[in-house]
């Protein structure tokens, strides 16, 4: 295999359209209402731990893990419970919530927690902390991020892959928070670090983004094992299997996951958040978004409550009369909305308010394949989409997983995005992925 | 502040798209082929234009037929059946009877690209199986040549252009207005032949001067000639990213190594690497018709291969063949092969650690 100095072969360079790239995080106006989905991660949802009337301080659990694959809620703002139902989720299915009112009277300020010595922990007791503050990744998956720092039996972790790569188009809430609050970020690192037992630690930046990487060398202490590493500026660069291959040289086994190698892989949001909130023993009640697009006025990178309404985020930037799609994510992969009544989740990193120019969704003609194979020298993970996409169109689904490893696609949108011919691409390989996933529950 | 205005539209990421469409990569390479075209018909004249319009029509109007018979929408807006009728027109003969080049159309578009599906589904490049056919059916007139710059030629057709349908073209009526109209320029003696076949037929092989190949003011296709022109074109579209480079290269490289061995081995009875690159339709055939996406492999070291083959192949047909051009027949074969090369160098999937055997059983 060729070697790629701090990058992966093949991806694609969108127009990064960074706009946000120099606006610094500013905070929301609390809204006066939030909808806390008890299902904003991959894993069990929560279980409520409120009732109708109750009243809830800033910050207290309103809903608790079930089991170890998921994890708690806690109420962004001080106020009382209006009703434990349902809500729009971003999928657009009615999902369990929490409905919280705020208090014009209570503390805002105040926020519930027990702060303790981290120093005196064991892993498995800071593990078990980090599932108390709910944390989960925070570049989009939403997979608690205590799940991964518990590794299965006979994998252990020797070293972390810090992504701040943010490669998808328009998000800056990863770069702005490497800028602002880089030491927090750093104590995130070294305590993931010593929860896994991991050795060294690399922050992954790409090199469009000068002021990250200065700034977070320079928040790095005096031997400490952890550097940085300037990558090449190329979507998608912080995928998981990408990042290994970029820092590592290394590829992360198919069907796998990073601990196979010996590699764990963290969101330098969820460091933050981990950082900030650990040694406070608090939960994660807000994060930091990017919110931008040409339907909006005043784009820019907000600290938003959980749970916040879309609608009342877009009231507070102003959205245009041209917007016509909402973003949750980027524009590579992330999932449009269908409605401004769902709520901010923890897996939202971005949105983006699209107008018609903007789009290039795809909307219109689609031609046949003229076998350019534009999209086979974008895969980053050398599959054949072309000849994917053919077989899906003939519903082949099983041999697609089988004979053409479509399981180890991950949905980047590389195909798609460089497809002439206008095929949705992605969109046949997540059919093909759920067909098969129902056969084999059939089964 | 009407938010609800209009619905949001919901859609399957990713929600940003490259620009560029295949009506527009068809387009462009037409664009690209109308230089070639324009000097086809400053070479071979009035008739060179009609044949060139000739098939671009035929190749249109069958696709467009075919559309009609199969019951859906007309594809001929895509450009690509555009492109088809140029490549035809520009690889024939400027004498090739309208009758024969109008069946070469209706062959090739229908045969190749419409009954296997249109755009996309076509595993041989559709202008070659054209001309490929018409090689086989009328092999005299297919290699009849007129010379370049013909005095005359705006203003009078060639006698074989327009023979009536499903006769025989009279090739003696060609060669008598051609020696007629050159002793009106002062000139005498001709010889009917191409660089290529003066090569290979002549009792000593004759060798055309590079330079007159390169600027094309040679015999031979009507837009095979111009090699400096076919390459300026083929650039214009690779770095329109419209083209697969590696191709022509590949293609360029297996010919000149090859046909360099030869020559090294006997530097009198074979030609210069050189002039087998810039002889017949090698140089046109590399940029505008091995390129053709559909029927060339698809990955990157798979097109290397596909077009090393094609220019050994090319050199091996006109050194030991009974033709003296091998372009057609190589790219032809190389386009049989083609999805074989494409499994064969399909590369390791990420993650994955032993490759799969390469041909399914």
């Amino acid at each position: 295999m060729k070697s790629y100095v701090n990058s992966f072969p093949h991806g694609v360079h969108p127009p990064d359209c960074k706009y946000t790239a120099d606006a610094v995080i500013e905070t929301l106006p609390l809204p006066p209402e939030v909808t806390i989905l008890l299902s904003q991660h991959i894993g069990a949802p929560a279980k409520a731990l409120v009732a109708k009337k109750s009243k809830v301080m800033r910050g207290e659990p309103i809903a608790e893990a079930v089991g170890f694959v998921s994890v708690p809620m806690h109420a962004p703002i001080a106020g009382t419970v209006t009703a434990v139902d349902y809500a729009l989720n971003p999928r657009g299915e009615m999902a369990q919530a929490i409905k919280i009112k705020i208090d014009p009277d209570a503390d805002q300020e105040e926020i519930y927690g027990t702060p303790r010595d981290l120093a005196s922990l064991t892993p498995d007791e800071l593990i078990r902390a980090v599932q108390e503050t709910g944390t989960v990744g925070l570049g989009g998956a939403a997979f608690p991020t205590h799940v991964k720092m518990k590794p299965p039996a006979g994998k252990s972790v020797d070293t972390l892959i810090v992504n701040g790569c943010e490669c998808e188009p328009y998000l800056t809430t990863d770069f702005r928070i490497m800028v602002e609050e880089s030491d927090k970020i750093i104590t995130g690192i070294q305590l993931v670090m010593e929860a896994m037992g991991a050795k060294e630690a690399f922050i992954a930046i790409e090199n469009n983004k000068p002021e990250a990487l200065e700034s977070m060398a320079k928040a790095i202490p005096a031997g400490a094992p952890i550097s940085v590493r300037s990558l090449m500026t190329k979507y998608p660069q912080g995928a998981e299997k990408m990042l290994s291959r970029a820092v590592l040289h290394k590829d992360v086994p198919s069907g796998g996951l990073p601990s196979d190698i010996g590699v764990g892989c963290f969101n330098v949001a969820t460091l933050l958040q981990l950082g900030q909130l650990l040694p406070k023993g608090q939960g994660l009640i807000e994060r930091v978004i990017t919110v931008s697009g040409g339907g909006v006025e005043r784009p820019g990178n907000y600290r938003i409550p959980l749970g916040t309404p879309i609608r009342y985020i877009m009231e507070q930037v102003g959205i245009r009369p041209e917007a016509r799609k909402i973003i949750s994510g980027g524009p590579m992969m992330g999932m449009s909305l269908s409605s401004q009544d769902i709520p901010l989740t923890k897996g939202m990193s971005g949105l983006l308010v699209l107008t018609e120019e903007e789009m290039r969704d795809g909307g219109g003609t689609v031609y046949p394949c003229i076998k350019c194979a534009r999209c086979v020298d974008a895969c980053p993970i050398f599959l054949n989409p072309s000849l994917l996409g053919l077989l899906a169109r003939k519903a082949r689904y099983e041999e697609m997983a089988e004979e053409h490893h479509l399981n180890d696609c991950f949905e980047c949108g590389c195909c798609t995005y460089v497809c002439p011919s206008n095929i949705p691409l992605v969109q046949y390989f997540r059919i093909a992925k759920a067909m098969n996933r129902e056969r084999e529950a059939a089964k | 502040m009407s938010t609800e205005a209009r619905p949001l539209i919901i859609g399957s990421s990713p929600h940003i798209r490259v620009k560029q469409s295949v009506p527009d990569i068809m387009f462009h390479v037409a664009l690209a082929l109308l230089p070639v075209a324009a000097f086809a018909v400053w070479s071979f004249g009035l008739s060179a234009l009609l044949l060139l319009l000739t098939t671009t029509a035929a190749c249109v109007a069958t696709e467009h037929t075919a559309c009609l018979i199969a019951r859906r929408s007309t594809t001929i807006r895509d450009w690509s059946v555009v492109v088809t009728g140029l490549i035809l027109g520009l690889t024939l003969p400027p004498s090739t009877p309208l009758w024969m080049a109008v069946l070469g159309s209706i062959f090739g578009v229908s045969v190749t690209k419409s009954l296997f599906g249109g755009l996309g589904y076509n595993c041989f490049n559709p202008a070659l199986v054209g001309r490929a056919f018409l090689q086989i059916a009328f092999p005299i007139p297919l290699t009849t040549w007129t010379p370049p710059d013909l005095p005359g030629r705006f203003s009078s057709l060639l006698p074989t252009t327009l023979t009536f349908p499903f006769l025989r073209a009279d090739t003696a009526a060609l060669a008598d207005y051609i020696r007629t109209a050159l002793a009106s320029g002062g000139v005498d003696g001709w010889s009917g032949a191409t660089p290529l076949s003066m090569w290979k037929f002549a009792e000593v092989p004759q060798f055309e001067s590079l330079p007159r190949l390169f600027l094309g003011s040679i015999a031979g296709s009507t837009g095979e000639t111009a090699t400096w022109l076919i390459i300026l074109c083929g650039l214009y579209l690779i770095a329109r990213n419209m083209m697969n480079w590696r191709i022509p290269a590949g293609m360029l490289l297996g010919a000149f190594l090859l046909s360099g061995a030869f020559w090294l081995s006997d530097k009198t009875h074979y030609p210069s690497p050189m002039f087998m690159l810039f002889s017949g339709g090698l140089m046109f055939g590399a940029l505008f018709m091995a390129s053709d996406m559909v029927a060339s492999p698809m990955t990157s070291a798979g097109v290397w291969i596909y077009g090393f083959f094609i220019g050994m192949v090319t050199v091996i047909i006109r050194i030991f063949g009974a033709l003296p051009e091998g372009v057609m027949f190589a790219i032809l074969l190389g386009n049989a092969v083609s999805p074989l090369i494409t499994s064969a160098t399909q590369p390791r999937t990420y993650g994955l650690v032993r490759q799969k055997r390469w041909i399914k059983q």
